[in-house]
């Protein structure tokens, strides 16, 4: 079967770094985003969006890798990682009221954005966010663009004008196929993600990141952020860190020792 | 009373309710008037156990499309009923195909949709639900602010229980009108996963968990949670190996867990593994490298050889109870 280029959208977040303590604060309790990063689970997105590039051609195959972000300004940090590790180009939804999003309002927001981009073969994203981690968002985003939806992807082909993927339940590895144009989300089971070379963050400095309002995309303030989401967080508190308790070198009897915390906690 | 409705899946273990499907009827029969919407058949047993949970209405479907296609189906099959009985709010069991129906049937009934839940109240006829976040540093309660709210709710949330009063449920078949996107996603084939026989995850009281430091051999680890009548987890270094299924594997992109003990063996408790596990009740670690970050969230921490530690325990536990 003939492979043809494809037209490829990763979405790609900018979440708070999960490496530091990660905050709620104000009234709204919203998420502190300094200290952020391009989402770890997104560089499998854009690794499997590459990959199927690269098997085309790459962009001197007509291929087109679109790393698309919804976000405040400092959101392009993760367009910028993408374009270096290897996008194409970048399209950034950036709007002062998108603060407070939930993901229908999310998912609202990304079905018009890659509405705007024409045509596209493939929209894959990560498994998860690691901020939100409700991996809600592809599902929802595939309903608004009515887009099969091929979620939790651990193993993807595409053939032709098939995609087949592997999803691994807990009960269950299933093989799921449609027809292109597809919504795939794909686990840290799906491959390697690269690193961006030297090479790669040179060449990311000509590439084009598009940022784009609310209004360009057609859509009023009032469906977005918090006015526009169909949730809200009501109450907050960050839970008593943990502290280490006793701790033992073993001399021979830690097995019983083991027991002995065991019993007097009744757990056995 | 408005309608709460609860989804049900009958099409991969049909004859009998989930332990938390029964734990979502008793908290929508809290909340308002059980709904039952069903994929699949409804036997005479599941119908008997949604009586007994004071069920009045059941809409379910066969239609076949339903077991053909990845979730899409059944979010239509559920969006459908429950605007059909105009539902306040929708519960769906926490699995990852659950939190993706709940997800799409929000779209559908545009209403808010809530996953994770650890547990749901109500506040003046609105449901509360609260969840833990950012891998367990945080707790949150939030709420729908649409008429319809969707919530996925994790195992445990209450302790199911009969109602007073039995009822004898009157199912109604629905006819699913799909979508044509819901049809794009086929399932070509299906590969059931060997059980272990032993307690699942989400589920269990007790986890004992092996990471790299098992160096390919999770004996030890089994034995052990064999005689405490334990779950087996694993970090990610493990499942990668190819030593055990992936499925066991605990932390960001595996199951988040909160046991009331969760023994971690030979991990060294990376900040993708402690996103899963951190909210269990008590920590235990066996590892050999003092320095090792999982001892500064362990309740009881143990320098050691695993394979020198587990065997002893195990032993000792055999002879207490001898
Ligand atoms: C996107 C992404 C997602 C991830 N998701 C997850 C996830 O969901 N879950 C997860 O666990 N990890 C996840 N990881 C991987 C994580 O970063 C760590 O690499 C992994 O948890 C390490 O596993 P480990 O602790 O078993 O191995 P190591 O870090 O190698 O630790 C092995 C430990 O075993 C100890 N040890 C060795 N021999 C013995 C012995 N004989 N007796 C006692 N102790 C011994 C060592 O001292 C060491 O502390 C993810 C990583 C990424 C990038």
């Amino acid at each position: 079967m003939e492979n043809s280029a494809l037209n490829i959208v990763v979405l790609v977040k900018y979440v708070p770094d999960a490496q530091f303590d990660r905050q709620l604060s104000g009234e709204a309790h919203a998420l502190d985003r300094s200290e952020s990063i391009l989402s770890e689970l997104d560089e499998y997105a854009l690794e499997a969006a590459l990959a199927l590039s690269d098997a085309r051609g790459g962009v001197k195959g007509g291929n087109t890798v679109t790393a698309l972000t919804v976000g405040p300004a400092s959101a392009s940090v993760a367009v910028k990682k993408s374009l270096q590790i290897g996008a194409t180009q970048g399209l950034h939804v950036s709007d002062d009221a998108l603060a407070g999003s939930d993901a229908s309002a999310t998912s609202l927001v990304l079905a018009a954005a890659i509405k705007s981009l024409g045509p596209v073969d493939l929209v894959i994203t990560g498994m998860a966010s690691t901020d939100g981690e409700t991996s809600i968002v592809p599902a929802q985003l595939s309903a608004r663009l009515g887009l099969p939806q091929i979620t939790f992807a651990s193993a993807l082909d595409v053939a032709g004008n098939t995609v087949t993927a592997r999803r691994d339940g807990d009960d269950f590895s299933e093989e799921i196929q449609a027809t292109l144009p597809a919504l795939i989300s794909v686990t840290d089971q799906a491959n390697d993600p690269r690193y961006p070379n030297f090479k790669g963050i040179l060449a990311a400095k000509k590439k084009k990141i598009t940022t784009v309002s609310l209004a360009d995309l057609g859509i009023s303030a009032d469906a977005v952020g918090h006015a526009g989401s169909l949730t809200k967080v009501t109450a907050a508190a960050e839970r008593p860190a943990r502290t280490a308790g006793t701790l033992i070198t073993d001399s021979g009897d830690a097995g019983i020792q083991l027991v002995d915390f065991l019993a007097a906690a009744k757990l056995i | 009373m408005s309608a709460i409705v609860v989804y049900i899946d009958q099409l991969d273990a049909p004859g009998k309710l989930s332990t938390t499907v029964s734990q979502l009827l008793t908290l929508a029969r809290g909340a308002g008037e059980p709904v039952a919407v069903v994929a699949g058949p409804v036997s005479a047993s599941v119908l008997a156990e949604l009586g007994a949970q004071g069920v009045t209405r059941v809409l379910n479907s066969e239609q076949a499309e339903l077991g053909e296609f990845l979730v899409a189906t059944k979010a239509d099959l559920l969006a459908q009923s429950a605007a059909a009985v105009s539902a306040s709010a929708v519960l769906v069991e926490n699995s990852a195909a659950g939190k993706e129906i709940a997800a799409r049937a929000g779209v559908s009934l545009n209403a808010g949709v809530i996953t994770d839940a650890v547990s749901v109240t109500t506040d003046g006829g609105t449901l509360v639900a609260h969840k833990s976040i950012l891998a367990g540093s945080w707790t949150v309660e939030a709420q729908a602010t649409s008429a319809v709210a969707v919530i996925s709710v994790k195992a445990h949330s209450i302790e199911a229980a009969p109602a007073a009063e039995p009822t004898t449920p009157v199912v109604e078949a629905v006819e699913v009108a799909f979508s044509p996107a819901s049809l794009g996603a086929r399932v070509v084939s299906r590969t059931p996963r060997a059980a272990s026989g032993r307690p699942e995850l989400e589920d269990a009281r007790i986890i004992v968990a092996g990471g790299r430091g098992v160096d390919g051999d999770f004996t030890p680890i089994e034995e052990l949670a064999d005689v405490l009548g334990a779950a087996v987890g694993a970090s990610r270094a493990a499942t990668d190996a190819g030593w055990i299924s992936h499925a066991s594997q605990v932390g960001q992109t595996g199951k988040k867990v909160s046991p009331q003990l969760y023994i971690s063996v030979g991990i060294s408790g990376a900040i993708q593994q402690k996103a899963g596990m951190q909210t269990s009740k008590l920590i235990v670690a066996v590892n050999k490298d003092a320095e090792s970050p999982i001892f500064e969230i362990a309740d009881f921490g143990i320098v050691g050889d695993l394979f020198k530690v587990l065997p002893q325990a195990v032993e000792e536990i055999k002879k207490r109870r001898a």
